[in-house]
């Protein structure tokens, strides 16, 4: 099937990149990119697919983070044990928040409100309790092995993130060619209509959160395995969520390469912005945002949102949308 | 645990802060109930004026409470210009698209502020600022207890501009029924962005009487969003009154709450009001429309 | 026998009665229609019968099981769709997949559910715009494809509101023969309608809803003409002047 092919020409390519080259600086970036498209395909899940916006995925990304680093640091367990362990916990959490959320009918503005809320209550949380190290954060010890998720070249992580990468493509992919995928979408579309003809809202919603949760939960473990490193602030805080849904909305919600286009887009507008003003602290995030604005703006769709209407009303704005490619 | 006197001040404070805070979702309140917009660009909003008071202190040495005569009416203007220009043109007739708008504005606006002024956090020192008054047992702070009074005042302004002004019931117009109002001349675009341009003039006297007993750097803004938003849905998105009082229990909810829990849980407890409020009871304490 | 059982069905909104002890049967296999003036609580019936609000007094029976207050989703999959007054196409997909959704309701493999919607695409007429996304049809295609959809979840009792709504009259007389066309395929079908050329020429039996109570019921010519419903529809008094002026023309 076309998107499987597509998926494996992409992860053979970018897979055979360490093999090209040594330069830490390329495979840096290679990672970072791939770590931005994870956490954009994740919230693409819930948001793109789901119709959900979800505006604290933060949330999932800092319950991943922190169970692998407690994991190994508290309990001694193996980083691989870990990390089923975090995207579990992510999952739950996601169960949890969503089970709350849709079984009160909270929809648009009201679900990013809570999700954002849930994020900064944890946060706080965080923040406060001994047992995630508060304010000072958690540290994973340097120990570099295989066994131990650490390695001593960029190339692991890169073939590390890659495989999340793919995991996400695939589970994206599922979606479009699956059931579930076309009740999803049909709630986000409209959901009453879609009750008429036998979809369960609330259980669609529920699960799709559970994957978006799970999936920006392995990121966040990755993170931490890169980073060696995690604080509230890193974990909850507004950057890593504005960075995923940003990263969704540019590349085109709703599709399969859309959040990867959308997150390679604009790592590289920040590596630009970078090298163009310096290391000026926010700079990449007045970037993020203006590139925001402009894409609701200007190319709702994003730039491959080829199907996806942001508009509720097609016999009002036909002409917009079929604007796109 | 802590004897009346140590509880009484600390609502007292609560009253004073949440009359702020009231302020503050006040503005909030407006534009949801007119617009029905989350503006989540309102807490960055704040930070502009914020800055912006601290600045015309600093560099030009007026004085915060004068500085309302400046402050107001610029960030009216910058109200009206930024609805008018960018989150009307944005917004493609889906609510969405809005939320992502002033998402990004807020964005925008907290990391160019942290680009030009740096994360340190300022306060500005007046010949008031340790000045305290006795109220009972308990003593407040000055600066305190004029934003509490200068709140209300600027609450009753409100209010009368929209109970007895054309403007306001073109607003309230509006607010019931757009296409209507539409028929009936009212240049509805105009109104939204008159408004965005109130709600941002109430940020602009909140700042002024905020600086004083309070502090500024580029992230205060996001504190005080999640705050006004659970004011308003307290409220009852839409009712001014509701959000006034409610401003008022959040305000003394967070210093109980800070005074038993230490101050970070107790903020705790003001977003599990929030997630709360919007789970069992979304139109609120003083219920209206939702 | 009876598919459908509507049982001194009450619900109001406030103090708003929007129906009132309501009580009918739908029979298997029928083609039927509830009429009635705007506002008289006949698309809140429906609501209630497919599961959309719950009554506050009576009981709804589907083909012999208590469905009262069920979710609609839960309501589909016993056989139990509608139709909505206003068309809801999945704006963001193609003809076939939005008609997919309902066919996966009795299909979980993606290309058996699409192979299930070409089918009902073709008897409805709508085959050549398959790949079209949905919201490029016209009003008349929309109301179609909203019909393809709740027909591919195969269902036995289909609730249209108002199908016919906002079609012109070249539109009407080509809907009138898919509406026919469903029942003799074994579909039940109970129709709103307010076009009435469609409700004479289709239905066999009529129910008419006034002020959220039932005031009459037979078949469409018994129920023209019968008084009470004429004073529902044009207001008091009318019934007797237009009988006064039959007897004037008569005389």
């Amino acid at each position: 099937m076309k998107d499987f092919s597509a998926i494996t020409v992409f992860v053979l390519l970018v897979g055979s990149i360490p093999f090209f080259t040594e330069s830490g600086v390329v495979l840096n970036f290679v990672m970072m990119a791939l770590f931005a498209c994870l956490l954009a395909q994740a919230w693409n899940i819930l948001g793109g697919f789901g119709g959900q916006f979800s505006f604290g995925h933060a949330l999932f990304f800092g319950t991943g983070a922190y169970v692998q680093v407690m994991a190994q640091v508290h309990l001694g367990c193996n980083p691989w044990i870990a990390l089923l362990l975090a995207i579990g916990m992510s999952a739950m959490v996601g169960l949890c928040v969503g089970a709350l959320s849709f079984r009160y009918g909270l929809k648009g503005s009201y679900f990013a409100l809570v999700t954002l809320a849930f994020a900064e209550v944890f946060r706080i949380v965080a923040l406060s309790v001994a047992f995630t190290g508060a304010g000072v954060g958690l540290m994973l010890p340097l120990r570099e092995s295989f066994s131990n998720m650490q390695f001593a070249s960029r190339a692991g992580y890169v073939w590390l993130v890659l495989g999340l990468v793919t995991l996400a493509l695939c589970t994206t992919a599922w979606l479009r060619h699956s059931r579930f995928g076309a009740y999803l979408q049909a709630v986000r579309d409209n959901e009453d209509a879609a009750r008429a003809i036998g979809v369960d809202p609330f259980m669609v919603k529920l699960w799709a959160t559970v994957i978006s949760g799970a999936l920006m939960g392995s990121g966040g473990a990755f993170y931490v395995q890169v980073f060696q490193y995690i604080d509230p602030g890193l974990a909850f805080g507004p950057h890593t969520s504005v960075e995923a849904l940003v990263g969704a909305i540019v590349g085109g919600m709703g599709t399969l390469w859309g959040p990867v286009v959308g997150a390679l887009t604009l790592h590289v507008l920040a590596d630009v912005t970078r090298n163009l003003f310096g290391q000026l602290p926010g700079i990449n995030m007045v970037v993020y945002g203006a590139v925001l604005v402009l894409i609701v703006m200007f190319m709702p769709s994003g730039i491959s949102g080829i199907r996806f209407h942001l508009f509720k009303q097609p016999s009002k704005t036909p002409s917009i949308g079929k604007e796109q490619v | 645990m802590f004897d009346l006197s140590i509880l009484f001040a600390s609502v007292l404070n609560g009253i004073t802060t949440g009359a702020v805070y009231a302020l503050i979702a006040l503005g909030l309140t407006l534009i949801y109930g007119v617009l029905h917009i989350i503006n989540f660009a309102h807490g960055a909003s704040l930070m502009v004026a914020l800055y912006g008071v601290y600045f015309l202190r600093e560099k030009i040495g007026i004085d915060p409470y004068l500085a309302l005569t400046i402050v107001v009416p610029a960030m009216f203007a910058f109200g009206y210009v930024l609805q008018r220009g960018i989150i009307n043109r944005a917004s493609h007739g889906k609510d969405e698209n809005i939320l992502l708008v002033t998402l990004g504005i807020s964005i925008v606006l907290e990391n160019l502020a942290l680009l030009f002024f740096k994360s340190d956090t300022r306060n500005i020192e007046t010949a008031y600022t340790l000045t305290t008054v006795n109220i009972g047992t308990a003593m407040i702070a000055l600066p305190k207890l004029v934003a509490f009074i200068g709140a209300l005042v600027v609450s009753a302004i409100l209010l009368v501009v929209m109970r007895f002004t054309f403007l306001g019931r073109a607003i309230r117009a509006v607010a019931k029924e757009k296409h209507g109002a539409r028929l009936m001349g009212i240049d509805v675009d105009h109104v939204y962005a008159m408004c965005f341009g109130i709600g941002s003039a109430c940020l602009g006297a909140a700042a002024c009487f905020l600086l004083p007993a309070y502090y500024v750097n580029p992230m205060v803004g996001s504190g005080f969003v999640l705050v006004a938003f659970t004011i308003v849905v307290l409220g009852g998105m839409g009712s001014f009154v509701g959000a006034f009082l409610g401003g008022l229990l959040i305000g003394v909810v967070e210093s109980i709450g800070g005074l038993y829990l230490g101050e970070s849980l107790g903020q705790v407890g003001i977003f599990i009001i929030f997630i709360a409020v919007l789970l069992f009871r979304p139109q609120g304490l003083f219920g209206g429309r939702t | 026998m009876n598919l459908l059982e509507v049982k001194n069905v009450s619900r109001a909104f406030g103090g708003l009665r929007a129906v009132e002890d309501v009580s009918f049967n739908v029979s298997v296999g029928s083609l039927t229609a509830l009429i009635g003036p705007n506002g008289a609580g006949k698309t809140t019936l429906f609501a209630l019968m497919s599961g959309f609000l719950r009554p506050d007094v009576g009981q709804i029976f589907f083909d012999g099981v208590d469905i009262t207050g069920r979710a609609p989703h839960m309501n589909a999959m016993l056989g139990l769709t509608r139709t909505f007054q206003i068309v809801q196409p999945f704006a963001s997909q193609t003809v076939r997949e939005n008609i997919a959704v309902g066919a996966h309701l009795k299909f979980a493999r993606r290309d058996e559910a699409f192979s299930a919607a070409e089918a009902v695409a073709e008897r409805l007429g709508l085959y050549s715009q398959l790949d079209k996304p949905a919201a490029d049809l016209t009003v008349a295609g929309r109301k179609r494809l909203e019909l393809a959809r709740t027909l591919a979840t195969q269902p036995k009792l289909l609730l249209l509101d108002e199908v016919l709504a906002g079609l012109n009259p070249q539109e009407i007389q080509e809907m009138l023969p898919v509406v026919r066309g469903l029942v003799e395929n074994g579909v039940t079908v109970l129709m709103i309608e307010h076009v009435m050329q469609a409700v004479m020429n289709l239905a066999q039996h009529v129910w008419v809803l006034a002020q959220g109570q039932l005031i009459a019921q037979g078949t469409p010519s018994e129920v023209t003409q019968n008084p009470q419903v004429v004073e529902a529809y044009l207001g008091h008094g009318t019934a007797a002047r237009l009988l006064k002026s039959q007897q004037v023309t008569h005389a």
